[in-house]
């Protein structure tokens, strides 16, 4: 490490943003605080690539031949199960991180390409529930606005364990964005920094929540398919209990997936890449005969249509996206370039969605900030952009053979690098050599 | 299974019946004004889910989640009940008449529990509106971060009470063996003693409320402060 000065090196272990948050630290005594998921560069997506079709495999027309797209979810308990166009569904963010403006795009947005949206932390607002026709509905440790009209209404439960940004974590919306209304939604003090629990506070293991779900399932008549949402850390375990305990859909949540305010610790310690994880709850899949029966949605990090395929290449039946959706709606866009220096970041670096004062209006509470997104424009991108993850997506399954994105198969993947080899379990690029293949017994 | 049998006295033995089919009865538009389940032994989310004003007896113990969600109906269990039971109720009423695991209340939102015997640990855990009014002792972290609503303990607290309240109010007869993080014991003042009196008439327990003490929130740590730290 250098800088511009001749003689001057910098540390390698304590460099200028470790020096800078030690001081930060030293100043304030709270830990740092931010959203956006992991920054730290880790085994992904882009170190593997495909194999395109040539003599030895029969790749499909580009703009002749199908290549469907469609996914269902929670067929196996579910009396209704959700019928996907795309198998991009967006994640769980809640009206409280995120503005109504925001929320209701998205909704929109999903709705406009036939894919599902998600609530998140402090319940299920009214413009989503209409602007979403198919939207799952978080069932949260903190239970906050949570009521069975809603469950009632809902197109599909998904019971949250952990996300990928702070998998054994709670949540926190500092008391900034605790207004008059999402406290009301969350019966809280206007203001509070409120905190959700990590744990779920009526059932404490796998056996007691094979009982929540039959609950959830009686109160909804069977109709709804239930979802188990994990952060990725045991992966291969977690996932076949969620199996066990009568999960109709696994959610895995890498942890490059987003938070709205978590502690950096927190997002760039725990957790293991999305990467690593989805061969493990395949595995896990696999080995109880689920795989495809039980579906799996894997999010954390998925930025394009290569990503899609890639995942659903290693067995994950749909993705979803947080933080590129929020992207698409405009958040870090350069038009706010000197509103995110005034707040001390810049367009392209800006984390700070726990503060409130979101210059793009859409991880705020500020009616007049919230008011820069036109919700009806703000949809448009987001439908533009799965539009073109989908298309992107189509490509890639083309150029392999494959007529449906859920034909794609680890067997049109190489990997770049020893790391990634091992972790997605396909050859590195040019060999047969898969490192630990002997040892991904779970 | 054969067909949902049922009296003239509107009894279900579910011995003979399955929860699907209680529950599906207790849902639908033609579900009986009252209702007597018998021989429950234990049966999980038995009654839950309610959205009516029906009056549901059951004669015997009950498992997890048991009345769980109520809206609207009054469920009364005699015998002891489950993890859970009125978890989340919205409204309406549960008696139940033994004693009640963990959990008993959680995250409820309204209406009014009745718990005659004992409840265990984290009684009316994340309360967020519910009252609840317990004969008996209640075990540790009883009305963790409770929210709002009433808890009311005739006899001993458990460890740990009201850990990380917000804005429920617990009152306890008895002795309480540790507060919680943020909750402190607060004066009685005539609102209190009126609110308390009118909550153990409505549970139809026979109680001085001078004899109680109040606990609350100190709201020490309803905004972050780096003093706190060893509080969080």
């Amino acid at each position: 490490m250098t800088t511009t000065t001749p003689g001057l090196r910098e540390s390698a272990t304590f460099d200028r943003d470790v020096i800078h948050e030690i001081q930060r630290a030293a100043e304030t005594g709270i830990y740092d605080i931010r959203g956006w998921g992991a920054k730290r560069r880790l085994p992904h997506f882009d170190d593997l690539l495909f194999l395109g079709a040539s003599m030895s495999r029969y790749p499909l027309e580009g703009y002749r031949e199908r290549c469907d797209t469609d996914v269902v979810l929670g067929d196996l308990h579910a009396k209704t199960p959700l019928h996907l166009d795309i198998p991009i569904t967006i994640a769980g963010m809640s009206f409280g991180a995120l503005s109504g403006q925001a929320k209701e795009a998205l909704g929109r947005a999903a709705s406009q390409v036939g894919t599902s949206t998600t609530t998140g932390d402090g319940g299920m607002t009214p413009e989503e529930r209409d602007q979403s026709k198919t939207l799952v509905y978080q069932y949260l440790p903190s239970r906050y606005g949570m009521n069975p009209d809603d469950l009632r209404k809902a197109d599909a439960i998904e019971i949250v364990l952990g996300q990928g940004a702070k998998p054994g974590g709670g949540g926190m919306l500092l008391g900034q964005k605790i207004t008059e209304r999402v406290a009301a939604m969350r019966t809280l003090p206007e203001g509070v920094d409120q905190r959700s629990a990590c744990r779920h506070p009526d059932w404490t293991g796998p056996d007691d929540l094979a009982i929540k779900i039959v609950e959830l399932r009686e109160i909804t008549h069977w109709e709804k398919p239930i979802y188990v949402k994990v952060g990725a850390t045991r992966t291969y375990y977690d996932v076949q209990l969620a199996v066990k305990v009568g999960a109709d859909v696994v959610v895995v949540d890498g942890m490059q997936g987003g938070t709205a305010a978590t502690q950096e610790v927190f997002i760039e310690h725990v957790g293991i890449p999305t990467l690593a994880a989805i061969p493990q709850a395949v595995q896990a899949l696999a080995e109880l005969g689920m795989h495809r029966k039980v579906q799996l949605i894997v999010s954390g990090g998925i930025r394009s249509g290569a990503d899609v395929a890639k995942a659903m290449a290693l067995g994950a039946d749909a993705v979803a996206i947080g933080t590129a959706a929020l992207i698409a709606l405009g958040d870090n866009h350069p038009r706010y370039a000197d509103s995110y220096r005034a707040l001390g970041s810049e367009a392209g670096f800006y984390d700070d969605f726990q503060a409130g004062r979101d210059p793009a209006g859409i991880t705020t509470q500020d009616p007049a900030l919230a008011k820069r997104l036109d919700p009806v424009d703000g949809a448009r991108r987001v439908a533009n952009y799965l539009r073109v993850l989908t298309m992107e997506a189509q490509t890639l399954a083309r150029a392999c053979g494959k007529s449906h994105l859920r034909n794609l198969e680890p067997e049109d993947l190489v990997a770049l690098t020893v790391e990634s080899a091992a972790m997605a379990r396909v050859p590195l690029a040019g060999t047969n050599w898969i490192p630990g293949a002997a040892s991904h017994a779970g | 299974m054969a067909p949902v049998a049922t009296t003239p006295a509107v009894t279900i033995d579910l011995s003979t019946s399955s929860i699907r089919q209680i529950n599906e009865l207790l849902a639908s538009p033609d579900a009986p004004q009252a209702l007597t389940i018998t021989n429950p032994r234990g049966a999980h989310a038995l009654a839950c889910g309610l959205d009516a004003e029906l009056e549901v007896t059951i004669d015997g113990h009950v498992g997890y989640y048991c009345a769980g969600m109520n809206q609207h109906a009054t469920v009364t269990v005699n015998g002891n009940a489950g993890v859970g039971v009125a978890e989340n109720m919205m409204s309406g009423s549960v008696r139940i008449t033994g004693d009640a695991s963990q959990s008993a209340g959680a995250t409820a939102h309204g209406g009014l529990l009745i718990i005659e015997g004992n409840a265990a640990a984290r009684c009316g855990i994340s309360m967020k509106g519910v009252d609840i009014v317990v004969g008996g002792d209640i075990g540790h972290m009883s009305a963790f971060m409770g929210q709002a609503g009433r808890l009311v303990v005739c006899g001993n607290a458990g460890e740990a009470l009201g850990d990380s309240l917000y804005e429920a109010r617990i009152y306890v007869r008895g002795k309480v063996a540790s507060l919680g993080a943020d909750c402190v014991e607060k004066s009685m003042r005539g609102e209190h003693l009126a609110e308390l009196k009118e909550l153990l008439d409505a549970a139809g327990v026979d109680a001085d409320p001078t004899e109680f003490t109040r606990y609350g929130s100190a709201r020490n740590l309803y905004n972050f402060h780096v003093d706190n730290a060893s509080a969080y």
